[in-house]
């Protein structure tokens, strides 16, 4: 087993290749989602819920 | 057809020459950079002579590309580039004449002071020759580029900064053939193979680049 | 049999219709992904056996041919429909070419860095000049960078879309010729390249399973991305509406 992540020595190099891939591709799929749900809340939320009124804080000196 | 066009350059150059500060700019820009290197690297003179072809490109390359960011934006900010648009004479054209307009009043001097640059990194004076028949060869396919850029940031505010950004990742085979060639002539060998590739990228870009720049300065004016 | 195809393609190219038919098929472009990439690594890294020459390093091979493969493809995919859309004015295709760049830079970027791991073991060093790929898949980011900075730029949708389109065309002309002219200046400057034998066998099938996998995967993300785009871009739209109030 630790053989294979040996790689005959290339591990290093190998397993960085292959681990900068699958994080590159994770990371396209999740900025897909994340900008679905992004543009979807922004489009509906648009016509229907106002801006929550947020009670404002006073500053004391 | 080349009535118009040479009616084009005429015009353009009688503009030029009336604002002829804007003109020295981008020749001064080339001498500047080309002696900030020897200030940066050292005063050694084999080791000047070593990079002197690389950075003499360089800097032609890049006076030549950030000279034309202005290239479109007069006529088109005071409307008689919709009224090139509007007229008989195929855009294409006109932007080819406005283009060798340019070419004549920036890439011509900036080959003429070119030995200058080389003496100032002791290039040996058997290359001049090449080198200055390279540049000529290099400078309208730099200017067709730019145009190019010049044309697809014209509308926009702040468009020199974009425009470096755009064109010069195109200009590596020109920076490629021309450095080659004027390297082979300094070792006493003959350029002519970068020389005719040269050639044959500035009839590609001489034919094509207008067509491009014409395009978008269209959808400018949409 | 044609009719019904024809047909079936000028409604995809309607926003509404694309929308609709792209939610059908996203999930199953995942699932083939899924599974071609699944096999392809067992086969890439268990099963073929170590390169006689490279040893386990080439096994790189079965990351950085997919993601090259697919950095040029998309290219020639965002310059072909900036182009279509520049031509015949079709609001999808200049949709297809603005979703296609960021996918397509980042799969440029990764042709690059595993190029680069790769070549560390092989060469000696990350980075070689002298490989004309390399320096040809660093200019292909740059027109990636380019094109995507371009079109930010302008805050007209339109304008912006068409002027980019310009850029799109130009650079896929020039992509041949900057690759032969980085080709040329190479073999003068003699630089190690990888030797290339013919690899067969154990080792060619996975790495067809990958770049099959992986441009199933390009094409789901594409499909993600554009289904965003197309709903920005038709915000003011009845069926945009009725879409929203149905997924919330």
């Amino acid at each position: 087993m630790s053989e294979f992540f040996n790689m005959g020595g290339y591990g290093y190099y190998v397993w960085s290749s292959f681990g900068l891939s699958f994080l590159v591709i994770v990371l396209n799929i999740w900025w897909a989602y994340a900008r679905s749900t992004r543009v979807k809340r922004r489009l509906s939320g648009r016509v229907e819920q106002p801006e929550p009124v947020r009670p404002t804080v006073r500053q004391v000196q | 057809m080349l009535a118009d066009l040479l009616n084009v350059i005429r015009r353009d150059l009688t503009i030029a020459f009336r604002h002829w500060s804007e003109l020295v700019n981008p020749l001064v820009f080339f001498i500047i950079v080309a002696t900030l290197f020897p200030l940066a690297l050292s005063p050694d003179i084999a080791q000047l002579r070593d990079v002197g072809m690389g950075v003499l490109w360089v800097a032609a390359l890049l006076s030549s590309i950030l000279g034309l960011d202005g290239l479109f934006r007069s006529d088109t900010d005071d409307g008689s580039m919709e009224q090139l648009v509007l007229s008989p004479i195929p855009l294409s054209i006109t932007v080819l004449g406005k283009t060798i307009a340019h070419w004549l009043v920036s890439g011509v001097p900036l080959v003429a002071v070119s030995p200058l640059v080389a003496m100032a990194f002791y290039l040996p004076m058997a290359a001049w020759d090449t080198l200055i028949i390279a540049l000529l060869l290099a400078t309208p396919t730099l200017s067709m580029l730019g145009a190019i850029g010049a044309a697809l940031t014209v509308t926009l505010k702040r468009g020199g900064s974009i425009l470096g950004l755009l064109i010069l990742p195109l200009t590596g085979p020109v920076l490629i053939f021309g450095a080659r060639a004027t390297d082979l002539a300094a070792q006493g060998e003959s350029p002519a193979g970068p020389l005719y590739l040269l050639a044959a990228l500035a009839a590609l870009a001489v034919s094509l680049g207008p067509l491009a720049s014409a395009a978008a300065l269209r959808v400018g004016l949409e | 049999m044609w009719r019904t195809l024809t047909l079936f393609f000028h409604q995809l190219a309607s926003p509404p219709h694309f929308y609709r038919w792209s939610g059908l098929f996203a999930p199953w472009f995942a699932a083939v992904a899924l599974v071609l990439i699944t096999i392809g690594l067992y086969g890439g890294l268990l099963l073929a056996p170590p390169d006689y020459q490279q040893g386990e390093a080439f096994r790189i091979i079965y990351v950085h041919v997919p993601s090259a493969y697919l950095s040029m493809l998309s290219y020639v995919l965002m310059a072909t429909a900036a182009a279509v859309g520049f031509i015949w004015r079709i609001k999808l295709a200049h949709a297809v070419a603005v979703s296609t760049a960021p996918i397509g830079a980042s799969f440029t970027f990764l042709a690059l860095v595993t190029g680069a791991l790769w070549g560390k073991p092989m060469w000696g060093t990350y980075w070689q000049w002298g490989d004309a790929r390399l320096v040809s898949e660093l200019v292909l980011l740059f027109l990636f960078l380019g094109y995507m900075a371009l079109h930010a730029a302008f805050e007209e949708q339109e304008r912006g879309d068409r002027m980019s389109a310009v850029l799109a065309v130009v650079g896929v002309v020039n992509v041949p010729i900057i690759h032969y002219s980085v080709v040329w200046w190479a073999t003068l400057h003699q630089g190690p390249s990888i030797t290339e034998n013919a690899i067969s066998g154990a080792m060619l099938w996975p790495l067809l399973v990958m770049i099959a996998g992986y441009t199933f995967c390009f094409g789901w993300l594409l499909l993600l991305q554009l289904r965003s785009e197309v709903l920005e871009r038709e915000a003011g739209a009845r069926w945009t509406q009725r879409v929203l109030e149905a997924s919330p």
